[in-house]
């Protein structure tokens, strides 16, 4: 069960420091986060999934509220929500017509092609985690060679949780 | 003016009168301000001590004590003692010199990353970048450490921001956003707490550290006296409820009181205020929690959940939450009597004990010594206490009458915290006597410490219950590793006489529990530290005790 914690945080040094340290002096597990500024330039935004049970959620919620520079700190639920993560895959291209293959299956998921070779394609893909790993066993098969994940960013949708 | 002179300004507007510390490189800035204020400097032989006696002041007076290190070494120094303030939650302010702001992060000499080293022990740390940010930060700092659940908040000001010319503003209030200290506790959690003490047929009272904090002994008695309910404590509740009184069980814990360990079994209720459910006293989270209904009172919303699943929460002040219970018990008329059978088993179970269990049968057994230092110690003087063996005796016989008067480090279980602590807690409170109860092996740690106590006429006693060992290391080795002793013999090494001596305090050898009240009655009426060197018995166990990682109700009682 994996869960999404929305933190909005001082913008400032150190405050990625203290709620990463927060999680490893703990004992909990952050399996992606993503950072940025928000609309206004004093805060900034942490999206952070994590597996971890109800209780241990409910305590790393707790945890991350009691920081001092944590400013508001939200469970999302995933169906009242908006999230996605961008992904870059480096696909292998072995013979020519992998090539239009793998840019038919990106064209069907929606996907950016970026840097197309001889012997390999970027593909960009942004969409919900489960949708990139279904793209993701699509093609495998041709081998991929490098990932990089930005990690999931996520909001509310419009009337969650808007007090 | 400097950011060194705005320190010194905004410490006095704190209300600091002093200060303990070492000075270096990096922080002579901000002792050539202290030179020229009116705070009084307390210089200590090792910047641990520093924190402690900072820690000691912070408890007893419960507003944050001061203390100053360097940078590199002088910083580290203090760390032992910022999580020892941490882990009890005790207010404290470190003023760190660092390096000057260009050379941070070129290993410089004498640099270390102390923000990034103390970040999961401080309850907040500051590094002003800007003269002008000073008076700012330590009106916040003060505010953090003092308010919600108390903590260390460390300021580590580079050497070249102390030296700063700024113009500088000294505000009356700050606002820390992501900050909020004061709860209103809910009054329907309240309702529903009373509902449930009223129900059950075997209630409880755990009184936990959140009790002295905030002061709130009176509170506790009325709700203990109006629903004639037992009191057991935590460790860092020792003290919380008088020790003497008809309802009192003591701590519970590894090292409880046997009725108390007993009495927390067979409860069906318990109203837990300001305890963490440490592990030390509940044994194992999972067994605690059988059975037993929990209410929960604790200043800090995280710690709801964390150790035990609870039936009621009261997030709040527990000063505040306690006093709208006695409220709401006074206006229903609610007042029970004390002919029940819960109250007359545990009134049974505690005589019981206390006529049966097996005192060590050594001349100087520790029982016979803490019960003579009970008689002779006037009941408001301050007792602290090192780690180790001396200090569990001391939570099993040493009662605390007048509440409040009780400071241990219990979480971080710190040795060496008990003699600088009592040097602070003199400092706090001059008026009253203040003495440790400690161990030899614990009292090597600070032991220099003796100068501070001499030179700056803090004169405090320590009762030093030397059994030449780490006694509790070797109680472990006896029960749990086949009697293989390893690192524990300290031999009969210093003179603890002598070395008082060295320092220009008192050394009273005790070699009787006579020699040990009148030595005590001795030190009482000195203007001298005074250390009570009182050979015991290495073989004596502190018992009962609770094996780690097993339930209360699998105590080993002395056989």
């Amino acid at each position: 069960m994996w869960s999404i914690i929305s933190v909005l945080v001082e913008n400032k040094p150190g405050v990625l420091f203290k709620v990463t340290n927060l999680f490893r002096s703990r004992n909990y597990n952050i399996d992606s986060i993503s950072v940025g500024i928000t609309e206004n330039p004093e805060f900034s935004r942490m999206t952070i999934t994590t597996s971890a049970d109800e209780k241990q959620l409910n305590q790393i919620i707790k945890q991350l509220d009691k920081l001092i520079d944590t400013v508001e700190v939200k469970r999302l639920e995933e169906k009242m929500s908006v999230y996605r993560e961008l992904v870059l895959m480096k696909i292998k291209v072995s013979k020519p017509s992998d090539s239009m293959e793998i840019m038919n299956l990106a064209n069907a998921f929606k996907c950016q092609v970026h840097d197309v070779r001889k012997t390999s394609i970027i593909v960009e893909i942004t969409a919900t985690p489960d949708r990139i790993n279904a793209f993701e066993d699509l093609v495998r098969g041709y081998g991929i060679l490098e990932i990089a994940r930005t990690g999931i960013c996520a909001l509310p949708r419009g009337g969650v949780n808007e007090d | 003016m400097s950011g060194a002179r705005s320190l010194m300004v905004a410490l006095e507007k704190e209300g600091v009168e002093l200060a303990f510390g070492l000075p270096g490189g990096a922080n002579l800035p901000i002792y050539d301000e202290l030179y020229k204020s009116n705070i009084r400097h307390i210089l200590v032989r090792h910047e641990q001590s520093a924190s402690h006696m900072a820690d000691g002041f912070g408890r007893v007076s419960r507003r944050p004590g001061v203390c100053f290190a360097t940078s590199g070494p002088g910083a580290t120094n203090i760390v032992t003692g910022i999580a020892t303030a941490q882990a009890d939650s005790a207010p404290m302010i470190a003023i760190t010199g660092q390096v000057p702001s260009k050379m941070i992060g070129k290993d410089a000499f004498q640099e270390s990353d102390i923000i990034g080293i103390t970040n999961p022990i401080v309850k907040y740390a500051f590094q002003p970048m800007d003269a002008a940010e000073i008076p700012t930060v330590v009106k916040k700092a003060f505010y953090i450490s003092s308010t919600g659940r108390p903590g260390p908040v460390l300021i580590d000001i580079p050497k070249d921001v102390q030296q700063n010319e700024a113009e500088m503003h000294f505000p009356n209030e700050v606002k820390v956003r992501g900050y909020h200290p004061w709860v209103d506790p809910d009054i329907r959690e309240i309702e529903r707490a009373i509902d449930m003490l009223l129900s059950a047929e075997r209630p409880i009272i755990l009184a936990g550290g959140g009790v002295i904090i905030s002061g709130a002994f009176a509170e506790l008695q009325s709700i203990a006296e109006l629903l004639m309910i037992p009191v057991v404590t935590t460790f860092k509740g020792k003290g919380s409820f008088p020790e003497n009184h008809p309802l009192s069980l003591g701590p519970i814990g590894m090292h409880g009181h046997a009725e108390a360990n007993k009495m927390m079994v067979e409860a069906d209720c318990v109203l837990a205020a300001g305890s963490r459910f440490s592990d030390r006293s509940v044994g194992t989270f999972e067994e605690f929690e059988k059975r037993l209904k929990i209410i929960h009172m604790d200043v800090d919303p995280a710690e709801i959940g964390k150790n035990q699943t609870t039936t009621v929460a009261v997030v709040g002040d527990i000063k505040a939450s306690l006093r709208i219970m006695v409220k709401m018990l006074v206006q229903k008329a609610i007042k029970r009597g004390s002919d029940n059978p819960w109250l007359k088993k545990v009134n049974e179970t505690r005589d019981y004990y206390r006529e049966n269990l097996k005192l060590h049968p050594h001349p100087l057994g520790a029982a016979k010594i803490l019960r003579k230092l009970r008689e002779v110690l006037p009941h408001q003087s301050i007792v602290t206490t090192e780690v180790g063996q001396h200090q569990m005796w001391a939570s099993l016989f040493f009662d605390v009458i007048q509440p409040g008067t009780f400071f241990s480090s219990t979480g971080l279980g710190t040795m060496g915290w008990g003699f600088p602590a009592a040097i602070g807690a003199k400092a706090a409170k001059p008026s009253v006597p203040v003495l440790d109860i400690a161990g030899e092996g614990s009292f090597n740690m600070t032991e220099n410490s003796l100068a501070v106590s001499v030179l700056d006429n803090l004169p405090v006693i320590v009762l030093l219950m030397n059994n030449f060992s780490l006694g509790m290391v070797a109680q472990w080795q006896r029960t749990f590793y086949d009697r293989r002793m390893i690192g524990i013999d300290l031999k009969n090494c210093p003179d603890y006489v002598k070395l008082a001596e060295a320092y220009g305090a008192q050394g009273i050898r005790a070699e009787s529990i006579d020699e040990v009240g009148k030595a005590v009655q001795t030190a009482l009426k000195s203007d001298v530290a005074t250390v009570i060197d009182i050979p015991i018995d290495p073989q004596e166990d502190v018992l009962p005790f609770v094996a780690p990682g097993t339930p209360l109700k699998d105590m080993i009682l002395p056989s």
